[in-house]
């Protein structure tokens, strides 16, 4: 029987280390290397986090959608979990996105929310379709079933958020403020090296959610396989409420 | 031995495409649903907006916004009858490819969807809208209502495809569609603002690109996905 351990947890403790060095170097750097801006001043301190935040956040439903395909072209229930942890965590980091976009907003523009911000908007209208995937899994018992709906939400909805981003910023005027231009980035180069630590510790801190996640659900389906074992059940309940995806376990 | 061949996509589509039509006339509920949806929705944002008479971007809001829930009615209509009936299951055991479920419930519902746009376009410009608009502009709202009608048909039925299959059936294909439908809604209520518009104004040719680029993604993917909706 493969444990947690040889499935999720390998190399887990050297993430979650790297991922707290990471990100204490890439806060030093933001607060003590990075230089204040000129126009926003120290506010714009907050893009550090913000700017990584909404990136990772899109990593992790692209991820979703990837996993989703995967899961419908081989049917193997460990990429239902992938998708499902990715979409699940990408969901948590949308928030921060989002509440860390409604401050800068404040702060640049004396206002919580701002609707001819593309971005910003984009990202609530992404978030809002990505609050339906807990739902849509909950709604369905039998989880072959819900694995494949699932799959096939994080495909579409993998694709409508490009679509997504075109259509609100054809409708709205660019105000946002541009640090990072088509050509590579308009960042000085101080600012350049404390954001890209930020990206890097965001994202390392996602994969370590992510793998302490799927770590945590195989060792409960693992805790109850056991617990039937010794209570002498043989199958696993046909069906149950429950939005996570099942885990077989033998 | 007399073998049969399978029939083809098309054919089935037809066949399916028929059984619908005929339904809906034999008993109709959801055309006249939809329909009387959208006039009482008018009358709503009468008061709501407390306007005799509304123009441009809200004229724009108004319609859109009546006929995207009306369509929110026929989407999650669509796969009723063929879950309650046992249709899905008798689908499921001929041998036609199952993208003919799609064409025909995508048809019937674009079918649906234009007969409601039609008849929300003449009742929204005797009712509330302020300005005439001229022939040209009629043909250009046409246009847009074919192109969005015709996203909201493919993504409405991939839609009411997963509906179908959960326990809370209208909550999962409100909160799903909504959303989803949000880049079109986008291209076609800008597109519309100068159309209803005093003085009138022309269609611009980006959001009808954005239209068309949304229904192929969607096409594609509703193509490309529909069969795993339906295997069991």
């Amino acid at each position: 029987m493969p444990t947690t351990q040889s499935l999720y947890g390998r190399r887990l403790t050297g993430y979650a280390i790297a991922t707290a060095i990471v990100l204490s170097v890439s806060i030093a750097l933001a607060f003590f290397y990075a230089p204040i801006e000129v126009d926003q001043g120290f506010s714009q301190k907050i893009f550090y986090i913000h700017v990584p935040l909404a990136i990772v956040t899109l990593g992790g439903f692209v991820f979703g959608g990837i996993f989703g395909i995967q899961y419908l072209r081989s049917g193997d229930s460990r990429h239902d979990l992938r998708s499902y942890t990715a979409i699940h965590q990408g969901l948590i980091f949308c928030i921060g996105a989002l509440i860390t976009g409604s401050i800068w907003a404040k702060a640049a523009w004396g206002q919580w929310w701002v609707w001819d911000e593309p971005t910003l908007v984009s990202f609530l209208i992404v978030f809002l379709l990505y609050c339906t995937y807990q739902p849509l899994r909950f709604s369905i018992e039998d989880p072959e079933r819900q694995a494949r709906y699932a799959a096939v939400f994080a495909v579409v909805a993998g694709v409508f958020v490009p679509v997504n981003f075109i259509a609100v910023r054809l409708a709205s005027p660019l105000i946002h403020p541009r640090v990072l231009d088509s050509s590579g980035g308009s960042l000085p180069n101080d600012m350049r090296i404390a954001f890209y630590s930020a990206l890097l510790g965001v994202t390392l801190l996602f994969i370590t959610i992510c793998k302490y996640e799927m770590a945590s659900k195989h060792s409960r389906a693992q805790l109850a396989a056991l617990r039937r074992s010794l209570s002498g059940e043989r199958d696993e309940p046909v069906s149950a409420r429950t939005a996570a995806p099942r885990i077989a376990v033998k | 031995m007399s073998t049969t061949r399978p029939p083809s996509t098309l054919s089935a589509a037809r066949a399916v495409l028929y059984k619908e039509l005929t339904l809906e006339r034999r008993a109709p509920q959801t055309l006249t649903a939809m329909a009387l949806f959208c006039a009482s929705t008018f009358v709503i944002f009468h008061f709501a907006l407390g306007r005799n008479e509304v123009e441009g971007a809200i004229a724009s809001g108004v319609l859109w916004v009546t006929l995207t829930l009306a369509a929110l009615l026929g989407i999650g209509r669509s796969f009723v009858a063929d879950r309650e009936e046992g249709g899905l299951d008798g689908f499921l055991l001929a041998p036609a490819p199952r993208t003919a479920l799609l064409v025909a419930k995508a048809t019937t519902l674009l079918i649906f969807l234009l007969i409601v746009g039609f008849f929300a376009s003449v009742i929204f410009s005797v009712l509330l809208l302020g300005p005439t608009p001229k022939a040209s502009q009629w043909a250009s709202l046409a246009l847009l209502i074919l192109l969005a009608d015709l996203g909201i048909a493919l993504v409405g039925t991939l839609i009411a495809g997963i509906a179908i299959q959960t326990r809370a059936r209208d909550l999962i294909t409100s909160i799903l569609a909504l959303p989803l439908l949000i880049p079109l809604l986008i291209a076609v209520t800008k597109a519309s603002e100068p159309l209803l518009s005093v003085g009138g104004g022309t269609l611009a040719w980006r959001w009808l690109a954005l239209l068309g680029l949304y229904d192929l993604i969607f096409g594609l993917l509703a193509y490309a996905l529909f069969d795993y909706l339906v295997e069991d």
